[in-house]
């Protein structure tokens, strides 16, 4: 929390520049422009100009996993990246996965496990799932690989440490690994 | 509908819907992002503005000065509101303790003082942090557990409860043991910060669109705190991020949102930021327990005390870590007494198995003790001690089949091979133990509301204010009304949050789904005898609901055909008789745990876990088994890593964000297996059925901590236990 | 988080140039820590420099057989590289032992280096913290304060305050080297163990940088081989900061280095120490250590990494 004994008054100095920016993102294929203040983080673009509301704040400080989406196919944590950092950039959120009448294999398989309750954490889950499939497919090793010159195994161990930066507090992990390992085995 | 005398046979006995796995109704729309949480309802109210809270910087004293004026100056602020522009506003109910806003006085650290309205978040956010406040501090307050708790042991207190001469029993006893035990702070760290969207009409209406688990009490409570008619609030929650009790009453955000939004003119939205969450809503207090048990040679405990110790803010309950032993274990005598340390932390409130929760972790480690001393199975221990009847108050239980989740559960486990000498099995780097605990947690019910709404093409509204908090409501209702009205659960379409349905339970106390689903049964049981009626019956129990007709002996009637012309609304609540009170009705559980020691650096790991619960019926095997495994994750947290750190001399809990406070993640939970024992409750409801959802934590951080000592040898007494409290009795290296 | 004015900018020197020639200006790579503290105004910067178009991404060999890592590369792309899994594995292990999957694809290599102390203190305003605010004095030694996860070693009356990294701690068992450009477009190498500061009186100076400076690239030299390991040692399983951390590198003679993490203001690693290590844990600690001042509250650090050390050791000797 902000506070006081640290806070000096105003910004006495004159800034180089404007505060705010134009950002080109390219949101689940569809291209949007924006003029956001430069403060603006990636996850409040989405949520707050683009009303793409799917993606969460659980934290703002990169805590929780919550606000989990994909830049250029990557994922990452939008509550600490600015939107004028991605002008250009290919955004994916779970808006973009698939929809309630056309859901996504994972979305599908995580209604079918009950892999939440609250929901609140959910969209950022579902993004990792996808990403953490996809880095166990592309070889990329994790704190629990214990070989790293071999390809990582496709094992609940290599899952649920790549979806530790998610939390649920609900606590649906084993629902949510039950889900992840049925869509992984179905490929 | 009077629920004044336990359940016969009726609908739900022969279920075709309630009781099976349905997929989560809720699921399809949270998995794809398009459940509406609080603060992203963009579409309710034109013009929202953005509010942002500011937080005291002390514990206690007062607010000598604000200076807002660099604030008001700055880019896009629409209007501020600070806590000495009003006296204290009231507080909201006698379930809160401190004040929610108003007045120069601090009572406890991130107090809310002011909101800065702005147009957008990054202006409001950064126009709060101008805001300069000058503070008289209290020096020398209290902020100490522990310290307060050696002041005040010795003095004596009423005892809550008193039966035989527990002194006396226990010196006389073969066996005994005395220990305290103790559990720090905890916080419930729900995914969704508290968030509120507020909007006022011409008329002095407010509207606030919100993430809260009990609209009834939600919209009472701002009436009071802005003293205003109660038919002009509005309160609609349809989904709640998690709440495990940090939403059962409004906090500052509602306060601060529809403070904003008088100022500006316009409606406010406002979220708690993260690292404000933990100081300014509630916390499950910190406790100190003493527990002695006193047992005869065979083990049978003829003497048990119980006295517990917490903190709260001055005039709150603290966690009253003492409940179960009253009622759970045989105990010939016993003695149950509770403390109040009344300091200027945090308000003390509810979370999650409010009591249970806490003194199971007590209790089950004492338990664990004590079977020790004996020589005892812990499991045999426990069976020895059970009971059919309260021994506090001398009711029976109406239903209780704990001996049975022991048994079945040690078999299941494989408890037979569990290690027996504690800190004597290895497998490589890792000490391997095995832990049993009981778990215990009443299961109330109180009166809920519903309404039916037949529509013309067959299918059925639900609409009552009960919440789904990740519970599951949405599902089990649906279920129950599609049961009760014989329709496909496709047809039923349910509608919950908004305080102008009926009032419903709300969720808390493991109360909501025996409740809710109760509620929706009466309001099904009115619309079956309109149903009648406008076939021409005038007896709803002849008739047979089925497949999506009704059937009056040879006439089998679609239900599109009876409302036509319009819909059909029937209304009802349920209330439960008092016979209800002459009975215990609770749940029971066991629960097995092995864990993994890092035998170099005491590092704890779960390595698997099993809990066995009776519970009644179980309207939704899908839905209840989240309710538990997500129990016993927390009750994971519990044992090994959640503690919300205290400054004693700020009165401060500095953690306060999502990576200081460690909730388990994905890496700390092995392989999770529940069993529901096959069990009805007539007492409890129509449905016979109980509460789970706070069932699945209770027990579950003792038996890990039993698992632990098992593992090591070493028995931490004091809550979380992390490898700082392990390392100077583990194996020389 | 104040208003601020941002670019972004083509080249190295460019932008150091630029760092020296606006006020109160910061570069922003990963953001991951920097905007996490600009929320709570703990970084004021009035004008964000981009460098994310430098092109400092890349990952290349050096003359004397050891590795350039652009400042750029992300943690999740260093860990993966193939070179620095085969020839420096206690890297990848470090950088997979830190933050989250979504935090490494974001976080760059000079940005890691950079990161400052997850203490709780530093991170609420209203406390004092002589890091964050110089001379309000240092809150986490006061009576009361919580100090479990702090530094036990080469820590002050001014500040306790633990380096987080995990990757730092690899880097400094494998002799890494920072290299820098500065406004006047000059370079430097500055070996990682000069890189950061001990708090002494001035806690909130961190780093050998000076005004302007950009960190370009880490070079390691040539791969030493011998068997390398991470050991991380937390509260819960994974996304946690370390209580201690040790990056060992033994060589089958015994001989190698030890560097740890979670202990210390920087990675804590000594020569005189790894003469040592032939001796064992105890003889290694009681070198790390000699001139340890821990609080109550964590004094059980020395224990656990002497015993994290004597894990280590034990896995490495098979």
């Amino acid at each position: 929390m902000n506070t006081h004994s640290d806070m000096q008054a105003g910004q006495d100095t004159a800034l180089p520049g404007p505060t705010t920016s134009k950002t080109r993102l390219v949101v689940n294929g569809t291209e949007r422009v924006l003029e956001v203040d430069n403060r603006t983080t990636l996850l409040d673009a989405l949520r707050e100009h683009l009303r793409l509301t799917g993606t969460k704040k659980g934290c703002d400080h990169g805590q929780c996993g919550a606000c989990t989406c994909f830049v250029n196919g990557q994922r990452v944590n939008s509550c600490l990246s600015l939107a004028v950092m991605h002008d250009g950039d290919e955004i994916t959120t779970i808006e973009g996965l698939g929809t309630p009448e056309d859901m996504d294999p994972l979305q599908a398989a995580f209604v079918a496990h009950d892999g939440f309750q609250c929901g609140y954490c959910t969209p950022g889950q579902i993004c990792s799932a996808k990403a953490t499939l996809e880095e166990l497919r592309a070889g990329i090793p994790s704190h629990v690989t214990k070989d790293l010159l071999a390809n990582p195994p496709l094992s609940p161990e290599e899952i649920k440490e790549r979806m530790s930066g998610n939390i649920c507090r609900c606590g649906a992990y084993a629902n949510i690994l039950e889900a992840v390992l049925d869509v992984a085995e179905a490929r | 509908m009077d629920f004044n005398t336990a359940a016969e046979t009726n609908i739900f006995d022969r279920p075709k819907i309630l009781g099976k796995a349905v997929p989560r109704r809720d699921g399809p729309l949270k998995t794809t992002g398009r459940a509406p949480y609080a603060y992203e309802r963009h579409d309710v109210a034109e013009g929202q503005l953005v509010g942002y809270p500011l937080g005291s910087a002390i514990a206690k004293g007062r607010i000598l000065s604000m200076d807002t004026e660099a604030a008001r100056a700055a880019p896009g602020v629409r209007a501020i509101v600070t806590t000495l522009d009003m006296e204290a506003m009231p507080v909201p109910s006698e379930m809160h303790t401190a004040h929610l806003f108003g007045g120069d006085k601090v009572e406890h650290y991130h107090q809310a003082i002011a909101v800065v309205v702005a147009e957008t978040f990054e202006q409001a956010r950064a126009a709060t942090a101008l805001i300069k406040v000058e503070y008289d501090a209290d020096e020398g307050a209290e902020f100490d557990l522990l310290a307060a708790y050696e002041k005040m042991k010795d003095t004596p207190v009423d005892p809550e409860v008193s039966k035989g001469d527990f002194e006396t029993a226990f010196a006389n006893a073969a066996h005994r043991i005395d220990r305290t035990y103790v559990t720090t702070p905890q916080n419930h760290a729900q995914m969704e910060p508290q968030a509120t969207v507020a909007a006022w009409d011409e008329n002095g209406n407010v509207t606030l669109w919100t993430s809260n688990q009990m609209i009834q009490w939600a919209k009472k409570a701002v009436a009071k705190t802005f003293e205003m008619d109660v038919e002009k609030v509005r309160v609609d929650s349809p989904y709640v991020g998690g709440g495990f009790g940090n939403k059962l009453f409004i906090r500052s955000d509602v306060v601060l949102a529809a403070l904003g939004a008088k100022a500006a003119g316009q409606p406010v939205k406002l979220a708690m930021p993260r690292p404000f969450v933990m100081n300014n809503t509630t916390h499950r207090a910190g406790t100190v327990q003493r527990i002695r048990i006193g047992t005869d040679a065979q083990g049978k405990i003829v003497a048990l005390a119980h006295e517990g110790t917490s903190n709260t803010l001055p005039g709150g309950s603290g966690e009253d870590a003492t409940n179960q032993s009253q009622h759970f274990y045989a105990a010939d005598t016993l003695l149950i007494a509770t403390r109040l340390a009344e300091m200027h932390l945090p308000e003390a409130n509810a979370m999650r198995a409010p009591g249970e929760a806490s003194g199971l972790m007590g209790l089950e480690m004492a338990m664990d003790e004590m079977a020790e001393e004996l020589g005892m199975d812990p499991v045999q221990f426990r069976l020895v001690n059970d009971t059919d009847t309260s021994p506090a108050t001398g009711k029976k239980f109406s239903d209780r089949n704990f001996a049975r989740c022991l048994t079945e559960g040690a078999e299941r486990f494989g408890w037979e091979n569990r290690n027996t000498t504690p800190g004597s099995r290895r497998e490589g780097d890792w000490l391997i133990g095995h832990g049993v605990a009981g778990a215990f947690r009443p299961s109330p019910a109180t009166t809920s509301g519903a309404r039916v709404r037949l529509q013309a093409d067959g299918r059925i509204i639900v609409e009552t204010d009960m919440t789904d908090i990740g519970t599951g409501s949405y599902t089990i209702i649906a279920q129950t009304v599609a049961e009760a009205m014989g329709m496909d659960i496709e047809d039923v379409e349910v509608r919950l949050g908004d305080s102008a349905f009926p009032v419903s339970s709300g969720s808390g106390g493991q109360f909501g789904a025996v409740s809710s689903t109760a509620g929706a049964y009466a309001a099904c049981t009115a619309l079956r005898r309109e149903v009648a009626r406008r076939i021409g019956h005038n007896d709803a129990d002849g008739l047979s609901f089925a497949r999506g007709n009704v059937t009056a002996g040879a006439k089998e009637t679609p239900l599109v055909d009876i409302a036509p012309e319009g819909e059909i609304v029937a209304e009802d609540k349920v209330k439960f008789g008092s016979f209800r009170k002459d009975r215990m009705v609770a749940t029971f559980a066991a629960h097995f745990v092995e864990v993994g020691v890092n035998a170099w650096t005491g590092e704890v790991r779960v390595r698997r876990m099993l809990g066995v619960c009776d519970a009644g019926r179980i309207m939704n095997p899908t839905t209840a088994l989240s309710q538990v495994i997500g129990g016993m994750v927390m009750g994971v947290g519990a044992a090994l890593s959640e503690e919300i750190a205290v400054d004693t001399a700020k009165g401060v809990f500095i953690n306060h964000d999502l990576a200081n406070y460690e909730v388990p993640v994905h890496a700390d939970i092995p392989e999770q297996e529940v069993v529901f024992l096959d069990t009805l409750d007539p007492v409890s409801g129509p449905l016979k059925s109980k509460g789970v959802g706070e069932l699945g934590l209770c027990g579950v951080a003792g038996a890990v901590a039993n698992a632990v000592y098992n593992a090591t040898g070493v028995r931490a007494r004091e809550y979380p236990i992390t490898l700082d409290k392990l390392l100077d009795g583990l194996p020389e290296v | 988080m104040r208003a601020f004015s941002y670019e972004k900018v083509k080249n190295p020197a460019g932008a150091a140039a630029r760092a020296a020639e606006v006020a109160n200006a910061k570069f922003v790579a990963g953001g991951t820590n920097l905007l996490d503290l600009m929320k709570l105004e703990i970084e004021t910067p009035l004008h964000l420099i981009d460098v994310n178009g430098l092109g400092l991404d890349r990952i290349e060999g050096t003359d004397d057989g050891g590795l350039r890592i652009g400042t750029l590369v992300r943690n999740t792309a260093l860990a993966a590289d193939e070179r620095v899994k085969r020839d420096y594995p206690v890297l990848t292990r470090a950088l997979m032992a830190g933050a989250s999957g979504q935090l490494r694809n974001k976080a760059t290599t000079g940005g890691n280096l950079l990161q400052r102390t997850r203490c709780p203190y530093f991170y609420d305003t209203a406390m004092a913290c002589n890091k964050r605010k110089p001379g309000s004095g240092c809150a986490a030694q006061a009576p009361g304060a919580f100090s479990r996860q702090l530094g036990v070693v080469g820590v002050s009356e001014a500040c306790i305050a633990t380096h987080p990294s995990d990757m730092a701690v690899a880097m400094r068992a494998l002799d890494a080297v920072v290299e820098t450009v500065m406004p006047e477009g000059e370079t430097r190498a500055i070996p990682l163990a000069d890189f950061h500061l001990l708090p002494g009186h001035t806690p909130e100076v961190e780093t050998a940088l000076k005004p302007g400076e950009l960190i370009t690239a880490v070079t390691l030299p040539a791969p030493v081989g011998g068997h390398q390991s991470y050991t991380k040692v937390r509260d819960r399983s994974s996304y946690a900061f370390a209580l201690v951390s040790v990056a060992l590198i033994r060589q089958p003679d015994g001989s190698g280095a030890v560097a740890l993490g979670g202990v210390a203001p920087k990675p804590w690693r000594n020569a005189a120490a790894d003469k040592l290590l032939p001796e064992g844990a105890k003889a290694v600690m009681a070198e790390l250590m000699k001139d340890a001042r821990p609080t109550e509250q964590n004094r059980y650090k020395i224990k656990l990494a002497e015993r994290t050390l004597a894990s280590a050791l034990n896995e490495a000797k098979g």
